[in-house]
This record gives structure tokens, C-alpha cells and sequence, in this order.
């Protein structure tokens, strides 16, 4: 639905994007991840034809960006980062407005608007002016906007900026909803929105993609090895030195309270079986014993710090897994 | 409704729940009307001077005495007031950030040009039309001859259609809509400035091309009730000129 071949975008002589290449198939939910002033913007506003790539071909539905820009706009419901809305419209009046520019009319138009209007629940506003609604109204009503013309591609730039967490899984849901009939673009810094509502996820950085593939496969692709976290009881003082004596283990990281440890042990290796009975014999005294995943939150600041992408992953397990160095630096 | 309709629409409705077209057109009757009476008072005191001097009947010519003198002094207030008309139409879009959203949708920049060049168009025809009631008034208490009258309305017509589209061009060419309207004037000033160059340059070619390029002596012409197809090429094309420029510049920012 969506094929982005090689695009480069440069301001002069700032690059903004560098030989960006993705694509998107009919009805999937592709997240845009990255930092402030990454390039998801950019490449946003290349797909809705706001402006063409500086190289490179962008193609929605089969037509080209620059050269069919009408045909692609025609399919395409987007919603900026700043809502499109104009204060001194009613959202009635608005939604009009927007069905006319699409060239929406008569009963099509009033039964798109009321679906719009059902769909992001904006029924108890429809008669208020926009300019009074407040931030979560406007979004909403720009999210309605877009899906207006229901149309088969959606591009949207962080989406549940500004909503309550209410809306925010409300809005998720919808665009959940719209996967399998949709193709939808959606740009977040937000990570668990790319979890939850994504098959897959783009990480891009500094104007380049770094990684591409589904939240979990990324996750699992950067892990180098497995973590264990076990709270004792009654540590010994020796616990470190006496855990790492443990086959199979190949490090041990003191936890954030004191009787918590991290295992670390080599991939494919679950040693909690081995972990439980040593500590059981050893009448440590077990609370509890879990492995510890990485969640994309470690591998987005890995990826977009380091910038070196999934072929060089740094061996770095505080990074990774246990944020308690840091925390330990914060306490007073 | 076709997406040009749904603009002007839209236009439409952003003046008149914004206080600039009240304000505008306040100012813009107020001075009319002042000046009108002011003119007619003037034309009043020349006549009874004429029938002491004359005695008995004196005849008054109001097309020269007070039609002519009024467009004349309309050139001023057009050239303050319909920059401000203007300013916003372009420049407020790309504040709210919702000019993203008319480029990207299915429509093209002329018909969004058109569609906002026309709204503030009907805007300053319908103001013009309320002046139209000082003729009629004046028509109860005295006799004139309506061919100037209407040719000075196209000329208020032609001349401000031809600063709306310059108004227009300013505000495409910014986000500010101060920035746009003193673009607007001083880019209208330096039409109406030239004219003195031109003067001073005489009869020599480049005066002549300077002259021309001004809209003063053409307007002059229709005020004077004179149909020449030439100031009616002057602003047409002046007029088609700048929507050119506007749809150029409005076109542009996707190729920045």
C-alpha cells in the first residue's frame, strides 16, 4: 500500500532524512519511533505529497507522490501534528467543510460525518465551536477529520498527544480497530503505543531507519543474553561470588534493594530451575525469581543513543535491562 | 458544492465571526460617508457663491464637485483599508498550521487561491454596494449624470480588486499577518509613488512605462468616467499577475 524506495530529504544542507526505505502492506499498523527531530515528520509530509522527497520515490496505492500527488491525496487521511482545526467553526461546520474539499456531498457526507463523529464520540460537542473545546476535543476532532472519507491509508502523527489516558486506549483501540481494512502510519515517541497498537515498529534516528521489525522481534534480536532477577531473603554476604559459582551463570549484578541480584546467563540458557535449588539448599530464603525481558524502551535508547544499529550492539547490560545504576545515583 | 464554494464559504464565515470585517467596514463607510459630506457641504458653499455672483440660479456640477473628489480620496482609504481585508486569509493558515491540511487535501492551490480571493472580493463588492446609497440620496435632492458615478464604481471596483489580489499575494508570503499587511501597503504605495517618478520623467519612454505601471492615471480615467480598453487591460492583467504570484508562492512551499 505504502513503498518509500531510498528517500533523502535535505534543507539546504541539513539533512532531515537520509535513503529512508519501508513499506507498508494493506491493513497493517506501522510505527514511526524516534526521537525529537528524527525525520518522522518529514517523512510524513513526504507520503501526504506536503512536499516532495529531495531523492528517491515515495508510491501510496500504487501512485506516485509528485507525480499523481491528486490521486494520492484522494487516499490518504492525515492528521498533522498540530490538529488541523479552525477555531471559529462549530465541528459540525468543519467536518463539512473538510467532506467538501474531498468533494463529499449531500447524504454521503452527513452519513460519513456521523460516523466520524460516532467513532471518536465527539456526539456531546458537534454544535460547540472548536476554539472552546479543549486540547483532547481538538485532537479528536482532527483524528475525525482524517478518517473523514475513510480512506484506505491513514498518516498519523502522534495521534493521542494531549488526550487523558482514558482517550488515549480509546484512541488505541480505534486504531486497532482499523487495522485489517487500513493501511496506518503512526509517528509516537510514546513507546508502549507502539506495542500496543503495532505489528510492527520503524526506529529511525538522526534521519535514518536503524531497525524495523515487530516489537517483540526487536526486543528479542538485541538481547544478548538472558537475565534473571532473584530476591533473597536472608542474602549472605557473599551472595554475588556464591551465586556465580552456579554453572551456566555468567555474571552478577548486585540489585536495587539488598537482597535482590541480577543473573546474567548465556542465550537460550533458563538457569531459574538451577537458580530456585541452589538458593532453596542453601536456605537463602526465596522470594521471588523472574526473567527479565527487554522491554523497547531499552532497545529504542539503545538503538537511537548508540546509533550503530542491530549489526554492532554494545555489550552493555545496565543499558539494557536495570535501570538501578542510575537510580542509585539519584538517591541522596 | 464544489471545494472553490466551500472556501469562499468558509472565508465568508471566518470574517464575519473575526471583528476585522466589522472594523473594517465601519472605518470604511464612516470615512465615505464623511467625506461625502464634506464634498457636498463644499460643492453647497461654491453654489451660493455662484448665486451671489451670478445671481438667480446657479447650475452645480456634482460629478466634478463631489464624485470625482470622493474616488479620488477612495485611493487613500482602499490602499490602508484592503491590506488589512487581506492579511489574514494566508498567513493565519500557516500560524494554525492548518495550511498543511489544505495542501494535502485533494484540491489545488488555485482553487484555494481563487476560493480566498473571491470571499474577500464579495466582502469589499458588498461594502461598495452600501456606499451606493449616497448617490441615491443625493439623486432625491439633485440631478447628475449616473455614467461617471458608474464608471467611478468600476474603478473602485477594478482598483480594489487589483489590491485584494496584492493584500493577497502579502499574506501568502508570510505567517504574520502585521508582516502582511504592511507588505500589502508599502508595496501599493510604491505603485502609487511611481506615478510622481513617471511625472517627472516626462514624456520620455521610461516615464511613459512608469506611468503606465502605476494605477493612478488609471484610475483617473474611469473617475473622469472615461471607458478605455486599455486601464481595463491594466487591471486585469494587474490583477491576474498577482493571483499568478500568489498560486506560485502558495505552490512553492512543497518544493522548499
Amino acid at each position: 500500500m505504502i513503498d518509500v524506495q531510498n528517500i533523502t530529504k535535505r534543507y539546504g544542507h541539513h539533512t532531515a532524512i537520509d535513503r529512508v526505505t519501508f513499506s507498508v502492506a494493506k491493513g497493517e499498523v506501522l510505527a514511526f519511533l524516534g526521537p525529537n527531530g528524527a525525520g518522522k515528520t518529514t517523512t510524513m509530509r513526504i507520503l501526504t505529497c506536503f512536499m516532495p522527497a529531495t531523492e528517491g520515490t515515495a508510491r501510496v496505492a500504487g501512485f506516485d507522490c509528485v507525480e499523481q500527488s491528486m490521486e494520492v491525496k484522494r487516499r490518504i487521511g492525515y492528521l498533522p501534528e498540530t490538529p488541523p482545526v479552525y477555531q471559529e467553526l462549530t465541528v459540525t461546520e468543519y467536518l463539512t467543510f473538510v467532506g467538501q474539499l474531498r468533494g463529499i456531498t449531500g447524504p454521503a457526507l452527513t452519513s460519513a460525518m456521523d460516523q466520524s463523529i460516532g467513532r471518536l464520540e465527539l456526539g456531546s460537542v458537534r454544535h460547540r465551536l472548536i476554539g472552546n473545546l479543549s486540547r483532547g476535543y481538538r485532537q479528536r476532532v482532527g483524528l475525525a477529520q482524517a478518517l473523514l472519507h475513510d480512506p484506505p491509508v491513514l498518516i498519523l502523527d502522534e495521534p493521542t498527544v494531549g488526550l487523558d489516558p482514558k482517550q488515549i486506549i480509546e484512541i488505541r483501540e480505534l486504531i486497532k480497530s482499523l487495522a485489517g481494512s487500513h493501511s496506518v502510519i503512526l509517528s509516537t515517541h510514546i513507546l508502549p503505543e507502539a506495542t500496543a497498537v503495532c505489528q510492527r515498529v520503524v526506529i529511525i534516528s538522526g534521519g535514518r531507519i536503524v531497525a524495523e521489525d515487530t516489537p517483540d522481534q526487536l526486543s528479542a534480536r538485541l538481547r544478548q543474553s538472558e537475565k534473571i532477577s532473584v530476591t533473597l531473603k536472608t542474602p549472605p554476604a557473599d551472595g554475588e561470588a556464591q551465586l556465580r559459582a552456579i554453572p551456566g551463570i555468567l555474571n552478577v549484578f548486585p540489585g536495587q534493594s539488598g537482597g535482590t541480584y541480577l543473573i546474567e546467563c548465556a542465550l537460550g540458557h533458563d538457569l531459574r530451575d538451577e537458580i530456585a535449588r541452589f538458593v532453596v539448599t542453601k536456605q537463602w530464603g526465596l522470594l521471588e525469581l523472574k526473567t527479565i525481558s527487554m522491554t523497547l524502551e531499552d532497545v529504542f535508547l539503545r538503538l537511537t543513543r548508540h546509533e550503530e544499529g542491530l549489526s554492532h550492539p554494545t555489550d552493555s547490560p545496565e543499558v539494557a535491562t536495570d535501570p538501578q545504576p542510575s537510580v542509585q545515583e539519584a538517591a541522596p | 458544492m464544489t471545494p472553490v464554494q466551500a472556501i469562499i464559504a468558509k472565508e465568508l464565515r471566518g470574517y464575519f465571526v473575526s471583528p476585522i470585517v466589522y472594523v473594517v467596514g465601519a472605518v470604511f463607510l464612516l470615512i465615505f460617508g464623511f467625506l461625502s459630506y464634506l464634498y457636498v457641504e463644499f460643492a453647497g458653499a461654491q453654489a451660493i457663491q455662484l448665486m451671489q455672483m451670478q445671481g438667480g440660479m446657479a447650475q452645480i456640477n456634482l460629478n466634478d464637485l463631489v464624485f470625482r473628489n470622493l474616488f479620488a480620496s477612495m485611493r487613500f482609504v482602499l490602499l490602508i483599508i484592503l491590506p488589512i481585508l487581506t492579511m489574514r486569509l494566508f498567513a493565519e493558515e500557516r500560524k494554525l498550521r492548518t495550511f498543511e491540511f489544505l495542501m494535502t487535501s485533494p484540491i489545488g492551490a488555485h482553487e484555494i487561491v481563487a476560493g480566498k480571493f473571491i470571499s474577500a472580493l464579495l466582502i469589499y463588492l458588498g461594502l461598495l454596494g452600501v456606499t451606493g446609497l449616497v448617490p441615491t440620496i443625493l439623486m432625491l435632492f439633485s440631478d447628475f449624470d449616473w455614467n461617471p458615478i458608474l464608471t467611478g464604481y468600476l474603478g473602485m471596483a477594478l482598483l480594489g480588486a487589483f489590491f485584494l489580489s496584492v493584500g493577497l499575494f502579502a499574506s501568502a508570503i508570510t505567517e504574520n499577518q502585521i508582516v502582511a499587511a504592511f507588505v500589502g501597503f508599502g508595496t501599493l504605495l510604491t505603485f502609487w509613488l511611481i506615478s510622481g517618478l513617471g511625472a517627472l520623467l516626462g514624456d520620455t519612454p521610461a516615464g511613459q512605462i512608469i506611468t503606465y505601471i502605476s494605477f493612478m492615471s488609471h484610475y483617473e480615467h474611469l473617475v473622469r468616467g472615461l471607458i478605455d480598453t486599455s486601464d481595463l487591460v491594466y487591471f486585469g492583467s494587474g490583477l491576474a499577475l498577482m493571483l499568478f504570484l500568489t498560486h506560485r508562492v502558495v505552490e512553492s512551499t512543497r518544493w522548499k
